[in-house]
């Protein structure tokens, strides 16, 4: 049997088991499709974190960035990671002991505001279509890459499979089919990562076989003239590591699809564990991702020093790869030998797909890699939609619109905003807009510029006020939005603008400014909030009581005055 | 037994997310971005010791350091009186 077969059991058989999972968990209770409720075992929330955050393009495209960005392909490693820690310790528990349904709920009751509510909607709005328009996008690469379905095609099953388990299950379909996602991708990454640690350096462990490949690619790159591969800021400068990397930490400390999973545990203690969990299922990718980015790029450089350009063209597993146009046998062939534009022919994908093929697998783990990028792209699609459809369906048209709504009609709009999500969101993947491609900016900025400072502040600082809430996060959206449009103008509207309208806000480039806007609205939230009337006496009392894991009682919190 | 007040429990809390959070930027931001060149001059097994805390080592200390925060934060919520039972976990929609 050839890969193709192969691939189509592979995702077949996983698609059958998304669908029964989705099935077997359908709800029938606001509570439960919002936030599983409250059910949800420490461990297998972790899990479920974990698939909901990596996504299509951690497991497909992040090691070939990391092996052609060298040391500054750090700042995924680390932003995507070290926010956990800001979760961990400053937001998940508070959060699960306030317990409602969303981020907006949060702000709304926190603050005693209708229009925090609003905004903070909006903001989670925006932020979630931004990101799940890439995530149905790669549904569609995946599809066609692997089985040369074509990409719109691609899409729609996508959607479909999502539609399914998500309007049946919402939070809880949700969360167990992300389970069964995540324990197909990490298999599907890690199998073809030892293959390849074993293959190359006799070491079946990529964390450590990273020790051998590192020293002979130093080697290798300054042998032809490149800088060493563990040189830092060769292709950003400090100032940008740094914030970019700060500001993708806080953003993922502020990004609502990931702070609502801790909603869904059954205690303040499981969501400290969940997150524990969730770190360490998705360090075992995104310490396998580095390791498989240094075995890469020394297997390609070594084969193009050895073997020449021409030499290069005949390895099997590069001729079944140019098949798929992801890699350029013209271009290989002008490049000659010089080995910056021979390293510029080669499609980033190409790592993380073609490795099995490198490593001598058959063509089940090939198959196995397509399933697994499908999970990623799918689990972390469905989290997006559910934030999408409870903004919309619990914030705005629930507590907004239609304050008296029974459960059964909150339920019935929460099932139909979903569905309409992954509509537009199939769409938006489809027919993608210019500003999608800016997606990593300008979720992680505005995730960082708009919810981290005021759910902290919201959380350890009883004199936060409504008006520095409110202006806090306009004031940082406002301008981390106008940055990025302006820095990335033409990529945004390529058809009306040739060049950025801002270059850099004093050094500071798009995918970093997120922590200016971040700033901004905790220095506008502190100065309007000293400025304002403290908040009311029944908002001082419930920040008292997010502190302690256990319900307090009035008694017990009054004994503190 | 004497309790830890709640005060006292708070006043720890904050005071262990305060350094947990240092060292997590120490290792992030001082040694993984700022200190990546000097340390880069020493090596790990093989490896520059600055690029090892940027995609390896930081990366470990980041989960280290959120069990120290769970492990340690259910110590104290034992001593003060404050683990949650079924009857006294918060539901949601309840009115605080």
């Amino acid at each position: 049997m050839g890969t193709q077969e192969w691939t189509w059991i592979t995702v077949g058989l996983t698609f059958a088991a998304y669908l029964y999972i989705g099935y077997r968990s359908r709800v029938q209770t606001t509570e439960g499709f919002y936030v599983a409720g409250h059910g949800v075992p420490a461990i297998a929330n972790g899990a479920a974190t974990a698939a909901d955050w990596m996504s299509a393009a951690s497991f497909i495209s992040m090691a070939g960035l990391i092996a052609f960005l060298g040391f500054d392909g750090s700042v995924y490693l680390m932003g995507w990671t070290g926010g956990y820690v800001l979760l961990a310790l400053l937001l998940a528990p508070f959060l699960r002991k306030f317990g409602q349904y969303t981020v907006p709920d949060f702000v709304a009751e926190r603050y005693d505001s209708q229009v925090a509510r609003l905004v903070a909607a909006v903001a989670a709005i925006f932020v979630s279509f931004t990101y799940v328009a890439g995530q149905m996008g790669g549904v569609g690469v995946a599809f066609s890459r692997f089985l040369q379905v074509p990409f719109e095609l691609g899409v729609g099953i996508g959607m479909v499979i999502v539609a399914f388990f998500a309007v049946l299950g919402g939070m809880k379909g949700i969360t167990y089919t992300q389970v069964a996602q995540y324990c197909v991708l990490i298999f599907a990454y890690t199998v073809p990562a030892i293959a390849i640690a074993f293959a190359l350096f006799g070491n079946p462990v990529p964390q450590g076989a990273i020790g051998e490949a590192i020293p002979l690619l130093n080697q290798l790159q300054t042998d032809l003239g490149l800088d060493p591969y563990t040189s830092p800021f060769a292709n950003n400068d400090l100032l940008n590591v740094f914030c970019i990397t700060f500001t993708l930490m806080v953003g993922t400390a502020g990004l609502p699809h990931v702070i609502v999973r801790f909603y869904t545990v059954k205690t303040v203690r499981d969501a400290r564990w969940s997150a524990f969990w969730a770190l360490l299922f998705i360090a075992l990718l995104y310490t396998t991702a580095p390791a498989l980015a240094a075995f890469a790029k020394t297997y390609l450089l070594q084969q193009f020093t050895e073997l020449g350009p021409e030499g290069f063209l005949e390895l099997p597993w590069v001729q079944s790869w140019a098949e798929t146009g992801l890699i350029d046998t013209a271009a290989i062939a002008n490049a000659g030998s010089d080995v910056t534009a021979f390293l510029n022919t080669i499609n980033r994908d190409i790592i993380v797909l073609a490795t099995p093929e490198i490593a001598g697998l058959g063509p089940f783990i090939v198959a196995l890699v397509a399933a697994g990028g499908l999970a990623a792209a799918l689990s972390t699609a469905s989290g997006l939609l559910l934030v999408i459809s409870s903004s919309l369906a619990h914030d705005i048209y629930g507590k907004l619109i239609n304050p008296a709504a029974s459960d059964a009609q909150r339920l019935r709009v929460g099932r139909a905003m979903i569905l309409l999500a992954v509509i537009l969101a199939g769409i938006l993947g489809i027919y993608p807009l210019g500003f999608v491609a800016e997606v990593v900016a300008f979720a992680f900025g505005l995730a960082a510029a708009s919810f981290f400072p005021v759910i902290v502040l919201g959380i350890f600082w009883k004199r936060a006020t409504k008006q520095g809430a409110i202006w806090g996060m306009v004031v940082g959206l406002t301008f981390t939005f106008i940055m990025i449009v302006g820095m990335r103008a033409h990529v945004v509207a390529p058809g009306t603008f040739v060049e950025p309208i801002i270059e850099s806000f004093f050094g500071i480039k798009a995918q970093g400014i997120g922590i200016v806007g971040m700033l901004l609205n905790f220095a506008l939230m502190i100065a309007v909030s000293l400025a304002t009337k403290p908040p009311p006496e029944r908002i001082q009392q419930l920040v008292e009581q997010i502190r302690y894991p256990r319900v307090m009682s009035e008694d017990e919190l009054a004994d503190s005055k | 037994m004497a309790r830890m007040t709640k005060e006292a429990y708070w006043r720890r809390q904050i005071r262990r997310i305060a350094i947990l959070l240092t060292v997590w930027a120490v290792v992030a931001f001082g040694m993984a971005i700022f200190g990546a060149p000097f340390l880069n001059g020493f090596e790990v097994g093989g490896v520059p010791f600055g690029f090892w805390m940027a995609q390896q080592g930081s990366i470990f200390v980041f989960v280290s350091l959120i069990w120290i925060y769970a492990y340690f934060s259910d110590k104290a919520d034992e001593e003060a009186g404050l683990t949650e039972t079924p009857e006294t976990t918060s539901a949601s929609g309840e009115e605080h």
